[in-house]
């Protein structure tokens, strides 16, 4: 097993080297090398693994390092070597350059080219120069990473070897790293441990930490307490990268329901009206996404990438239409009734999830990531990806865009107006009806375009609206109706305790914990962290 | 005289939902079980055990009629408290399957010998004793609405906050449910039930005993209901949904009033969920989902809002279309019952029974009005009794068919 991984190992080395290589030799000239393994006695053979070794190509690394394992075979017929793994009674052959198959042969007809000791210690040397001094910096990091894991004494000297002679300063260090790992393991002198110590203290990354704890067990006196400080640096440096690492996700979980519960801060928060249907309308943002890629899969694949982009404004005008149609319809018979309006909406939630199941089905729909939403990235000790970072800076751009529309543009001007006091703002004019369906539509689209980012990191199902209704009327209502900032503190805040929890009551605990806290918080500030100040009392 | 007029006339709808009540509690049972199958008037045992849910079902809704329709707090989370009751009902029937269960163990559940547990909970000592359960389903819930609405209450936590924080409750408890760790069997719940007080769950005599309990808590709550409602607390919830503010202002204490009718209106909640469970089989988490607690609002909305007679007809009505529609066009359920939230808040605000009874004293006023009017042509004497006149006979709507709503909006 450990060698099919090293082989694994040796081609993703070789497939890094697309590029081709200063050192790269004749292929006949490598055959006919790798051949002559099979003749002579061992003396013979270390002098023709050193021949392999001084063509400095790595292509020939997998052959010695079966030479190494004992699996180099040779045919007995026309003496060629090749690699062989025993399947049932014949061997199955690998060219041991090309790596390809190379048909099977019988029992008697190959012979192991057989190694000792002291060869298969010339084998690693070699292979170590091999990797470590080849000409690409990723094939000498990818080998440096691999001794670190590997932590064997004897590739002390290769390693010393090669650090000699590095260039790339990165590729040092992961060098020296690998070295300090080796020596760790080795009954070198007690300064020199010391020394490792260091390097692998001020490595601070859970490798590290793993291999001095191992040192802190196996070892006594001045390296064990040199152990001891080095452990207790990194766990502390760990435990700092650790709750960074949960503000992230806190921010990332924060800005998911943020998206999800602006567009309800401003129909609920701004106009006083409880829309339940509110989740569907993320809903159908996340369905319009799934339409554009699907139209785009058929007729312009090239446009995938800019899915997302075109998606936004569908999105906003697919949701904001129909909030529109549902305010025009429904709730502005209502107003001044919340409790009916709810009711109502929730109909209207279930009828527009049974209208999504009936038109694409009950089952879950498969939106595609665009490349620059996938993968991730390392900051320091902490892992980034892609699409959750694009979420908290599309969550932030669209509450900016918001706070604009809000505060810059006549609209919002109206509707703040309407907001603070309807009967005075239509007594100066402002068209109270059209602001109300326009806000409620503006509120609509935005849980729109929420859907379009959610259908990125959730799945797209009837389903889905369901799953953000409650926690954005308690992000709501937690920040305080009728104010936008408060949303945004609500949705960070709670994102952020949510995932502070997780790790000591588990998923679901954490999140109960919340819910019992923001009942609590409820009845010390009915309304909410930042609440409108006014005369305002009900009845 | 009006007044009294319309006392009767309320009285005699009680009485007449009684008597279809306590009909229903003889007549079935009897179709059941002593006319033979092969009369047409046969009532067949998955009937009997389907009609026995729509009571309980209509339990819960008179519970919810209680604080939505007469004290103006509209829960969300009323699923909450049926649920728990059911759980403590499924606790019991858990206990008394004994060594009958799969793994065989005399104590513990068995979905408990499968976690490898090794003794049973602390808190499910005592539910193998009847009236250790019956007494649970009661204070359970009791004590939860109690706890939550003393909080709320007092803190003048009102209208929709109100209602979403109910909501929050109730999916805080589904959460919880479903976890294995509390011990009530997570995601399958409890079920697997064996006997009841010592008969077989699965005859047809004691699912007949089933539904004659269940029309006859219906019954009793019933009463109870409108012994409340008819009361002067009962008219003080009424004051105190219109115009709460008011009604502090003028001395009472809120926060206990709907204490005591928010804490009440639990436990008939938690009966319902206790009655439900032997019936149906099974009690798991998804019974507290928040989509369950706003579906029982509708049906109090479709029976009427504030008619205690409402809350039990729309109840039956809804849960008997839902059994027809999902059976026969599976898809069109939801739009219906989304159509049906829609079209009862736009164009029945008053439910059918309090439009009926509304269409129905104004009919009645029209008559009088008439009698009065062409007795009027007669004697000239009448001029000066005129102005008084139409005072008897301004429109008789009595403060418990109006839902009339004057809080202004939140957001001002």
């Amino acid at each position: 097993m450990s060698f099919l991984k090293s082989l694994l190992v040796y081609l993703c080395l070789l497939s890094a080297l697309a590029a081709p290589v200063a050192a790269q030799s004749d292929p006949d000239t490598l055959r006919q090398l790798v051949n002559e393994l099979a003749k002579g006695k061992y003396a013979e053979t270390e002098q023709q693994i050193e021949a392999l070794v001084a063509t400095g190509d790595p292509i020939v690394a997998p052959a010695l390092e079966a030479l190494g394992a004992g699996s180099l075979y040779f045919r007995k017929s026309d003496g060629a070597v090749f690699i062989s793994q025993k399947s049932g009674k014949s061997f199955a052959l690998t060219d041991p350059l090309t790596l390809e198959a190379a048909g099977e042969a019988g029992k008697r007809e190959v012979k192991k080219i057989k190694v000792n000791n002291k060869l298969r210690r010339v084998v690693r040397a070699a292979l170590g120069s091999l990797t470590l001094m080849a000409p690409a910096p990723e094939v000498r990091k990818a080998a440096a990473t691999a001794m670190f894991k590997a932590r064997k004494p004897d590739s002390i000297e290769a390693l010393d070897a090669a650090i000699a002679v590095e260039t790339d300063d990165s590729v040092r260090l992961i060098m020296e790293q690998a070295r300090a790992a080796a020596v760790l393991s080795s009954s070198s002198s007690e300064a020199d441990k010391l020394d490792a110590i260091n390097t692998l203290a001020a490595m601070g990354d859970r490798e590290a930490l793993s291999l001095l704890i191992g040192v802190q067990h196996a070892s006594e006196g001045a390296v064990r307490d040199a152990a001891n400080r080095a452990v207790a640096k990194i766990e502390k440096s760990l435990a700092a990268w650790d709750t960074a690492q949960n503000v992230w996700y806190g921010l990332s979980l924060g800005s998911v329901l943020l998206l999800a519960a602006i567009g309800l801060a401003i129909t609920f928060g701004v106009m006083g009206v409880i829309n339940m249907a509110h989740g569907e309308m993320v809903m159908i943002g996340a369905y319009t996404t799934f339409v554009v890629q699907e139209l785009i899969r058929t007729s312009a694949p090239g446009l995938f990438e800019y899915s997302l982009f075109i998606a936004l404004p569908l999105a906003f005008l697919a949701a904001g239409l129909i909030g529109i149609g549902i305010e025009r319809g429904v709730i502005r018979w209502l107003y001044g009734r919340p409790l009916e309006t709810l009711l109502a909406t929730w109909g209207i939630s279930l009828i527009l999830q049974q209208a999504v199941r009936s038109i694409f089905g009950p089952t879950n729909r498969e939106v595609g990531n665009p490349d620059w939403m996938s993968g991730a990235f390392d900051l320091g000790q902490m892992t980034i990806t892609y699409n959750r970072m694009w979420i908290i800076v599309f969550a932030l751009l669209v509450f900016a865009g918001l706070m604009l529309v809000l505060k810059k543009t006549p609209f919002g001007l109206y509707t703040r107006a309407v907001t603070q006091n309807r009967r005075m703002a239509a007594s100066m004019g402002i068209r109270t009806p059209w602001i109300d369906a326009l806000t409620f539509g503006l509120g609509s689209g935005i849980a729109g375009i929420a859907g379009v980012a959610l259908s990125q990191i959730d799945n797209v199902s009837p389903n889905l609206g369901q799953g953000y209704i409650i926690d954005s009327f308690m992000v709501v209502v937690f920040g305080g109706v009728g104010n936008l900032w408060g949303t945004l503190v609500g949705a960070m805040t709670l994102g952020i305790v949510n995932k502070f929890l997780e790790p000591y009551a588990g998923a679901v605990l954490g999140k109960i914990f919340v819910l019992v806290f923001i009942i609590l918080f409820i009845q010390k500030r009915p309304r909410g962290l930042f609440a409108l100040k006014g005369r305002a009392v009900e009845a | 005289m009006m007044s009294s007029f319309l006392f009767r006339a309320m009285d005699a709808r009680a009485g007449i939902f009684l008597a279809i009540l306590g009909a229903a509690i003889i007549l079935v049972p009897a179709g059941n079980l002593l006319v033979p199958e092969s009369s047409s008037f046969h009532v067949p045992t998955y009937a009997v055990t389907l009609m026995g849910k729509y009571l309980t079902y209509a339990l819960l809704a008179l519970a919810v009629d209680l604080v939505w329709g007469y004290c103006g707090i509209l829960s969300l989370g009323h699923a909450a408290f049926f649920a728990l009751g059911g759980y403590a009902m499924g606790m019991y029937l858990m206990r008394q399957i004994g060594t009958r269960g799969v793994y065989g163990d005399p104590v513990l559940p068995d979905f408990m010998v499968f976690l490898n547990w090794q003794d049973l909970p602390w808190y499910w000592y005592g539910f193998d004793m009847f009236w250790f359960a019956a007494l649970m389903i009661l204070l359970v819930p009791g004590a939860l609405a109690f706890v939550f609405g003393w909080f709320a209450f007092r803190s003048r936590v009102t209208g929709v906050y109100l209602s979403i924080i109910t909501q929050a409750l109730t999916y805080a408890l589904l959460l919880a449910f479903f976890r294995n760790d509390m011990g009530f069997g997570g995601n399958n719940g409890l079920t697997d039930f064996k006997d009841i007080l010592g008969f077989d769950i699965q005859a047809g005599t004691t699912r007949a005993g089933l539904f004659a309990a269940s029309g006859l808590a219906l019954a009793i709550c019933f009463l109870i209901c409108r012994a409340v409602t008819r009361s002067k607390l009962g008219k003080v919830l009424v004051a105190v949904r219109d115009a709460e503010s008011r009604t502090r202002f003028l001395g009472y204490r809120v926060e206990h009033y709907k204490l005591f009718v928010w804490t009440l209106s639990a436990m008939m909640a938690g009966i319902a969920g206790a009655l439900y469970v032997p019936q149906v089989g099974i009690i798991n988490p998804g019974e507290f989902a928040p989509a369950n607690s706003i579906e029982v609002v509708i049906w109090v909305a479709v029976g009427g809002r504030a008619t205690l007679v409402g809350a039990v007809l729309g109840a039956v009505l809804v849960n008997f279309a839902k059994t027809w529609f999902t059976a026969a066009l599976p898809d069109i359920w939801l739009f219906a019952l989304g159509g049906l939230f829609v079209l009862v808040t736009l164009f029945l605000p008053k439910g059918i029974v309090g439009t009926v009874s509304a269409g129905w004293a104004a009919l009645k006023a029209r008559k009088i009005s008439a009698a009065y009017e062409a007795g009027s042509d007669v004697p000239p004497a009448s001029t000066p009794q005129s102005p008084a006149a139409p005072a008897n006979l301004v429109e008789p709507t009595p403060s418990s068919n109006t839902p009339g709503p004057t809080a202004p909006q939140p957001a001002e």
